[in-house]
């Protein structure tokens, strides 16, 4: 590991803080959170100030002390989380990520928001904030660990009795109970009493790593339950704790406050005398044993916020792992043609066998795939940040829905979607969203909704970016490509290829360049990002009612279901995403346009017919059209038309394998797959080859593009 | 003379491999080369230099190779089951160079490596780095890192 591991450790638990943090806010600000939500923001907050302080990040420790102060203050009740101090609780939100990323990139932060942010949560403070700063060493974080949040009987009561007993991983990792007794002490009047009755009478020879002690605290305190709880905040699940309301009159009631054994991460940084990390599983035994005693009260947070256990992997380990599960399919299918080769019958046993070995070997693909898989959630959670920022620059009131958060993809395509789902979240509200007046006039809500949803669809990924605006102004898309030279002043097209020039290389609605869409970049640097990434995205608009885009991603990069063909020779692999039909050609629906430009005539339409071989600078094939076998297929540049080839062969899984890296890139071809009998056939990129042949402009390079892309996205 | 190896003095000793391409005689240096392997059929490549034959499968890695003869000006070689495929590290880059035959190994002292003499640089002259003269004859020292323009737009390896 690293030198840099404690502090990378840090970052990772961040993200995770993160998470609980914007999901708590999310909750809060919708109206569905309880006061256990404001707990877990809380917590989230403090965790993070916590651990920031140990690393030195001044700049974080100090927000996210006032943001917890405002969180501390709602959750006592003093401040009430409205119409005026949500937005800032979101934005205070979205500052201390900023903060995080910023200190992890070791960058800059934008600080008059933060400055501007501050200033809104100081209104909200509490007059005298005389909290002092607490000095924070590194302490174990303890993540969302719910608590409950009964508000004791104030009457008569005059503080707390409180008994705790520290189970044995409580003092694995070197804390002292002492340190508590004394941090109860400076909280009011305390009477300590030690229950000793634990203790073995051969105390020589008993295991004295073991406690044995619990001990019983009247606490005579104004402070309210939190700020006891507060204390056992980092033993929590160390350390069985029963806290109950202390009365005049010297009885108590039976409120107890207990800590479900949540155990995320008992970090063991704290530990004076490191142990091997089989540590961690004695911990977390330790506190399931106390957990009985602890669930006293059964009526605990549901279990829905409870993180399922997980396990942090290097990316590197995973993708070698992905490699050597390719080179396992490929070598399955090689043995599988060796066998039939042989001339083994197909009842024989060896079939059987193998065909085992083809289902393992497929369940290993996709089991190691699924490691790779992750929610799109987080992903939505920055959009939502995008719309707050957007809205907060154009005054526009917009909402956020978005539907099928939990919705899994390769990791790579959430972290490449990234930018072009900002961009189009930005030209949905920055374009399509209308301002409230105009919404109101023409009798739609003030508030305008964008709606982002996942769903996979027919081992797609399909995310949809509906608003509910103008819609697409198609006379005005069409005057400005006219204008830019785009298309011809006479050229007729429809609504479909309208919609298609927003994609078009350098075309920008906006009349005048704002701040945040319409740099220079369009929806073509969106476009190229997402066929680079082996997607496809359509537009649907109804003027007046609004826009809707949509991507359809495949759900790895790794793996494609191809379509083995035969084309002047050589093997080819066509995706079978792109083909919509396979047709064997009949002489009568073939025509001819000009000398050589052959169309099919298919259920009335004609459809131009391109001959794949030729495309590819291949010798043409001698066979005629009618004995070839034609695949429809949908392409950017061309919607519809057909690729002729020799042959169909095959239809399999193929293992994709770049050629960008030894070789380079190829106009047609996407990437190179090794067939069963460990040849390498091309897979074919039918956007690149309609382009090719096509006499529109091709679409500028990617890696023309992309970098400038960057620079100005975000 | 160039890098063969910035710290060895004139005396260090150096193996290279020696071919044939092109009725001459080459020479790579060994530790540059992974492993030599016969022809074998390979997969073509659309829209590809004439001196880029395709592709060949190298255990799993999808290899690119050249026709070194053609890459130098010589007419193409039309290769039979007799040549061989010297499969080449370039920095991150591994490609194949398909020559007639391999001849020998050569140990040579970095100071028998002569300056290629040049008068004019053209397509079939410009990969020699050095010469090296062997008996009567006369070897000629490939730069590799010539060989590595492809004419193609090639990513970079992470």
């Amino acid at each position: 590991m690293s030198g840099n591991s404690i502090r990378d450790i840090f970052f990772q638990e961040c993200e995770d803080l993160s998470d609980a943090l914007t999901d708590g806010l999310n909750e809060m600000a919708d109206g569905s959170g309880d006061s256990e939500t404001v707990n877990a923001v809380f917590r989230a907050v403090h965790s993070i100030k916590g651990s920031g302080g140990a690393f030195g990040l001044e700049d974080l420790v100090g927000f996210a002390h006032k943001f917890e102060t405002v969180l501390d203050a709602v959750r006592s009740h003093t401040l009430v989380a409205d119409e005026t101090l949500m937005p800032v609780l979101l934005r205070s939100g979205d500052v201390l990520i900023d903060l995080i990323e910023a200190a992890r990139m070791e960058t800059g932060v934008n600080q008059e928001a933060v400055d501007t942010t501050l200033a809104a949560l100081a209104e909200f403070l509490p007059d005298e904030d005389e909290e002092p700063e607490e000095e924070f060493s590194f302490e174990p974080m303890v993540l969302a660990i719910p608590g409950d949040d009964d508000t004791p009987v104030e009457d008569e009561q005059i503080g707390f009795v409180i008994s705790m007993t520290p189970a044995r991983a409580f003092y694995e990792v070197g804390n002292d109970p002492l340190h508590l007794l004394n941090a109860l002490r400076d909280l009011g009047d305390a009477k300590v009493v030690a229950d000793m009755s634990q203790v073995p009478d051969d105390i020589e020879n008993s295991d004295w790593e073991n406690g044995y002690l619990s001990w019983q605290v009247s606490l005579e305190t104004p402070s309210t339950e939190e700020s006891v709880k507060a204390v056992f905040g980092f033993v929590e699940d160390l350390c069985t704790v029963k806290i109950d309301p202390l009365f005049k009159s010297g009885g108590t009631a039976d409120v107890t406050a207990s800590a479900p054994p949540d155990i995320q991460d008992v970090d063991g940084e704290a530990d004076p005398e490191p142990e091997p990390a089989v540590k961690t599983q004695k911990t977390a035994a330790a506190a399931q044993k106390s957990a009985p005693a602890a669930k006293s009260k059964p009526a605990s947070p549901p279990s829905s916020r409870e993180a399922k256990a997980t396990l942090r992997v290097d990316l590197d380990r995973v993708d070698r792992l992905i490699n050597a599960v390719g080179e396992l399919i490929i070598n399955q299918s090689v043995i599988a043609q060796r066998i039939e080769d042989a001339g083994l019958g197909k009842s024989d046993d060896i079939q059987v066998d193998l065909e085992d070995y083809k289902h393992l070997a497929r369940e290993i693909q996709e089991g190691v795939m699924a490691i790779r898989a992750q929610p799109v959630k987080p992903l939505f959670q920055r959009m939502a940040r995008i719309v707050r920022e957007v809205t907060g620059t154009t005054g526009k009131k917009v909402n956020l829905v978005t539907v099928g958060e939990s919705t899994e993809v390769d990791k790579t395509l959430v972290e490449r979607l990234s930018d072009p789902l900002t961009h189009m979240i930005r030209n949905a509200i920055d374009h399509g969203i209308e301002d409230s007046e105009r919404r109101v006039e023409v009798g739609k809500d003030a508030t305008g909704v964008i709606q982002l949803s996942a769903e996979h669809r027919s081992g797609n990924v399909l995310i949809e970016i509906t608003d509910d605006g103008a819609g697409l102004n198609r006379d005005r898309i069409k005057q400005i490509a006219i204008e830019k030279g785009i298309i011809s002043e006479d050229a007729d097209l429809t609504i479909g290829e309208i919609d298609q020039l927003l994609f078009a290389p350098g075309f920008s609605t906006a009349k005048e360049v704002t701040n945040l869409s319409g740099r220079g970049v369009g929806m073509d640097v969106v476009k190229t990002a997402i066929t680079s990434l082996g997607g496809r995205i359509s537009i649907a608009s109804t003027p007046g009612k609004g826009s809707t885009f949509s991507i359809a991603l495949p759900l790895t990069l790794a793996v494609m279901d191809g379509m083995v063909v035969d084309v002047a020779e050589q093997t080819m692999v066509i995706p079978i995403a792109s083909v919509s039909e396979t047709i064997r050609p009949r002489k009568e629906n073939i025509f001819m346009l000009g000398v050589d430009h052959p169309v099919l005539q298919i259920r009335g339409e004609y459809i131009p017919i391109i001959d794949l071989a030729s495309a590819l600078g291949h010798p043409c094939s001698t066979l005629a059209m009618d004995e070839r076998v034609f695949l429809l297929v949908r392409t950017e540049r061309i919607s519809q038309c057909a690729f002729a080839v020799d042959g169909i062969s095959d239809q399999r899984q193929v293992v994709i394998k770049s050629l960008e890296g030894d070789y380079g890139k190829i106009t047609g071809i996407s990437a190179a797959t090794i067939l069963g009998d460990g040849k390498i056939a091309l897979i074919v990129d039918p956007d690149g080859i309609a382009s090719s042949v096509s006499t529109i402009p091709p679409p500028r390079a990617l890696a023309e593009l992309n970098p400038t892309a960057e620079a100005r996205h975000v | 003379m160039y890098d063969l190896a910035e710290t060895k003095d004139d005396t260090s000793l150096f193996e290279f491999i020696s071919l044939y391409a092109g009725d001459q005689s080459f020479c790579i240096e060994l530790n540059r080369i992974r492993e030599i392997r016969r022809w074998e059929p390979i997969t073509m490549l659309p829209h590809s230099p004439p001196f880029v034959l395709g592709v060949v499968n190298l255990r799993g890695a999808v290899i690119p190779i050249v026709d070194l003869a053609a890459k130098l000006g010589f007419p193409s070689l039309q290769p039979t089951k007799r040549n061989v495929i010297i499969i080449c590290n370039l920095g991150d880059q591994v490609i194949g160079l398909l020559v007639e035959s391999v001849s020998e190994i050569l140990t040579v002292n970095l100071s028998e490596v002569k300056e290629a003499p040049r008068v004019k640089e053209d397509a079939s002259n410009h990969a020699i780095r050095g010469v090296i003269s062997i008996k009567e004859d006369m070897t000629r020292v490939i730069d590799l890192e010539a060989m590595m323009d492809l004419g193609t737009e090639r990513a970079l390896h992470d």
